[in-house]
């Protein structure tokens, strides 16, 4: 696939002096509707009712989803990660990648057509525009006209929706953080924090600047999975394409004349495809490293074709490999399987057993032992070798438990300090136990031992920790 | 706050950071656009046929560049960076650790307070107290005394009632406080003991507390003790708090077995407490005396060594 949006033409033979840096010219795209359209509304309605309310929903009396940086606590729905669980974390963020390359394989870039934060907003941000100032044609009139009052009417009720939705954004975020009602309740008597009050403003300015002002400058100039979800394309992998071949030659022609006729193709080079794209790209200059694969040229396309009677898909979804073999449907279908989608896809399900399975046998008590480090072993009265431990008994459940302590391992073992101890609810206790056992017990050096933690309540909620005793 | 070791340096230093900013910054407005033919490659080819057109970078990325050239210019001005040039914040590491020393003594200080006015045994009673004393113990201590504070080899016990230096408030404190030297003297007074008498003193040292050991070696020790360690074990072994440890006692700071008794007495022992009044200061180390006064082995105030005490302070103390 060939980058950039100039097209090598007929190269002058003299130099050029030429400016390194651009002008940002503003893309104002115009409005679509259609079956991708509605696609993409979906996907803004999914994401951003999750993303505003979820924070808002009670469980148990606390916040169902949030995240407590300063307890070092996550709490999701019923469950309650620790620090211990980041596993989770590492494998959640590998599902999101291998996501990433299954989808982009199969489907192009879906993720940044319809899915992507940068996506949704910039989608909400332009809707507001559009209410506020009008559709492309009058938006690039307003640009152009000189500051009037109608203009900074305009120009200051967009800045300012925008500028609510934004911090909104930003007030939502921190809500994942700090309970939500907290913040809602310190945000009107002015008494947040300074942390809550810098991520309010940091994430809701770069909502306000990236979604109002950036939009496509991210995707092309920032955004890192766009540059490489190019390397996961092969030439049955599913992209926005226009068909040339029954295009070209291109041109204006009144309605109802058959091109063949007119020895023209199926383009009527209306530029509708050019104004709708968030990117402002030509799509049928083929496949581009701006196209962010949303699919809005297909939806305008196929309005133009049904109104010159024509088949729909000029522009459509296709690939590398039906558009030169004239492949339909069936056969796109088909080159679905292929070694990297499967291998993708495998593991990926692995993967997502693995999470299942590892959060639903998540256990609800945690042992850690730690041996004293200068205290090798002693001698204690009646000859008996002592060694220290210290215990760190984590209970990870949401109800106070007791716990039996107890330890195993060598000849005539036993252990002074607390046999029952009690943790409250997602609390945790650290205390010290002495193990004592004969000196001819085990062999010189280091050798195994067990503690068990027993939950008085549940026999099931157990932990069998190996620990070791050096015998001197 | 210079480690220069003559002005030169100092100008070196500045000259050549504001030449690398100033330069970036000149390199940067000189060089905005470049004579090149249109719709020219990089001249970069890869996989075989693909090529990259040399496009413009978009003009906010210019502003990027000359905005880290003012952060630069700006962060010289408020912060030590310029050679020996302090910055008009007058920021500095040791400066922010002072001052957050300064900002955790006012917060913590009050609590510290609040106990330091108390005297030892009450402060040992008070339950807040001995939770503090014993994340203190934690930090401090339980590195050599272990976390349980029953010691090791070489490291006493402070759980139970058998003190070197004395288990009153106040001797605890100057343990802490001012550290403790021991050292016992190989072979006691009589340097000329040969491996036989060793062995028979540790014989008499094993029984003084009731371990087995052979009688007759043990009898032929008493003797030898009364000339080589009673100075400062006293005649019935018993020490003196500060002098020399009790040998009658079950408690072993080495281990009771024969090879180790040996050991101590043909080579000596020197072992040392380090001092942490400094270190810690008066309101912590008054909270871990009293931890360590509430672990069960503290002595009650004005015991019956002190008189005998106060002269063995300066002198070598023994340990066995």
């Amino acid at each position: 696939m060939a980058s950039g949006t100039s097209t090598p033409s007929q190269a002058k033979p003299n130099f050029v002096e030429e400016s390194l840096y651009e002008v940002h010219q503003k893309v104002h795209p115009r409005a679509v509707s259609g079956t991708f359209a509605a696609w993409r509304w979906t996907l803004v309605w999914c994401t951003q009712l999750i993303y505003y309310g979820l924070c808002w929903l009670p469980w148990n009396g606390r916040q169902a989803v949030l995240f407590d940086l300063v307890e070092r606590k996550f709490y999701i729905f019923g469950l309650v990660f620790w620090p211990q669980d980041v596993i989770f974390l590492a494998i959640l963020l590998i599902i999101s990648a291998y996501s990433l390359f299954l989808f982009t394989a199969v489907g192009g870039r879906l993720w940044c057509g319809y899915a992507c934060p940068q996506t949704v907003y910039t989608e909400i941000f332009t809707w507001i525009e559009q209410k506020i100032e009008g559709e492309r044609n009058a938006r690039i009139k307003l640009d152009a006209a000189p500051m009037s009052a109608r203009k900074l009417w305009l120009r200051t009720a967009k800045y300012g929706s925008w500028a609510l939705l934004a911090f909104w954004t930003g007030f939502t975020f921190v809500g994942y953080f700090t309970p939500i009602k907290t913040v809602w309740a310190s945000l009107w008597s002015f008494s947040l924090g300074p942390w809550e009050t810098f991520w309010m403003l940091f994430y809701g300015a770069f909502t306000y600047l990236f979604a109002g002002h950036m939009r496509e400058q991210v995707c092309k100039h920032m955004c890192p999975y766009a540059r490489f979800q190019g390397v996961m394309f092969d030439p049955d992998t599913l992209t926005i394409t226009y068909d040339t071949e029954r295009g070209e030659p291109r041109g204006a022609r009144k309605k109802g004349l058959d091109p063949n006729a007119i020895a023209k193709g199926d383009c009527v080079d209306c530029g509708i495809c050019v104004q709708v794209c968030p990117t402002g790209i030509d799509i049928r200059k083929g496949l581009q490293y701006e196209c962010i694969g949303c699919a809005a040229c297909i939806d305008a396309c196929d309005q133009v074709m049904v109104k010159m009677d024509y088949p729909k898909g000029l522009i459509r979804y296709s690939t590398e490999h039906a558009i030169e073999a004239h492949w339909g449907w069936k056969e796109i279908i088909g080159h679905v399987v292929r070694p990297r989608v499967i291998i993708y896809s495998a593991i990926l399900g692995a993967i997502c057993v693995a999470l299942v399975w590892g959060i639903a046998t998540k256990p609800t008590l945690r042992v850690d032992v730690i041996r004293d480090r200068a205290t090798l072993a002693r001698e204690v009265e009646g000859g008996l070798i002592e060694n220290v431990y210290r215990l760190h008994v984590i209970n990870v459940s949401e109800t106070p438990h007791r716990y039996a302590v107890s330890v195993s391992g060598l000849q005539g073992i036993d252990m002074v300090g607390d046999r029952i101890i009690e943790v409250p609810a997602a609390g945790a206790r650290s205390f010290s136990v002495q193990v004592r056992v004969p000196p001819e017990a085990g062999k010189k050096g280091s050798n195994q031992i067990f503690f068990d933690v027993k939950s008085l309540a549940d026999e099931k909620v157990a932990v069998h920790e190996k620990a070791s005793f050096l015998q001197p | 706050m210079s480690d220069f070791v003559s002005g030169f340096w100092n100008f070196y230093v500045i000259s050549i950071v504001l030449a690398s900013v100033i330069g970036c910054a000149v390199l940067l407005w000189f060089q905005d656009s470049a004579k090149h033919v249109e719709g020219e490659t990089t001249g970069h080819v890869w996989d075989e046929d693909l090529q990259e057109y040399s496009n413009p970078l978009p003009n906010w990325w210019r502003w990027l560049y000359y905005i880290t050239i003012v952060f630069g210019l700006f962060y010289l001005a408020m912060y030590p960076g310029l050679g020996t040039f302090p910055g008009l914040f007058g920021w500095s590491s040791s400066g922010q650790y002072h001052g957050e020393r300064k900002k955790a003594d006012e917060q913590y200080g009050p609590i510290f307070k609040k106990f330091q006015s108390q005297d030892v045994m009450t402060v040992a009673a008070n339950s807040e107290a001995k939770e503090m004393g014993q994340r203190l113990f934690l930090t401090y201590c339980s590195q050599c005394h272990g976390s349980d504070a029953k010691g090791a080899i070489g490291f006493p016990n402070l759980t139970d009632n058998d003190w070197l230096f004395g288990g009153t408030p106040d001797q605890i404190k100057e343990s802490i406080q001012k550290g403790r030297d021991a050292m016992m003297p190989a072979k006691g007074v009589k340097p000329d003991l040969n491996g036989d008498q060793t062995k028979d003193i540790a014989g008499y040292v094993r029984s003084l507390s009731g371990l087995a050991t052979d009688s007759i070696r043990a009898q032929r020790g008493k003797e030898l003790f009364a000339a080589a360690c009673s100075a400062c074990h006293g005649p019935d072994g018993k020490g003196m708090v500060g002098v020399a440890p009790d040998l009658s006692d079950k408690v072993w700071l080495y281990s009771s077995s024969e090879a180790s008794i040996i050991e101590t007495i043909t080579k000596g022992r020197v072992n040392r407490m380090p001092a942490y009044g400094e270190f810690l200061g008066d309101a912590k180390v008054h909270l871990l005396t009293a931890y360590v006064y509430g672990l069960g082995g503290g002595a009650k105030e004005a015991p019956a060594a002190a008189p005998a005490a106060a002269p063995a302070e300066a002198a070598p103390a023994e340990k066995k």
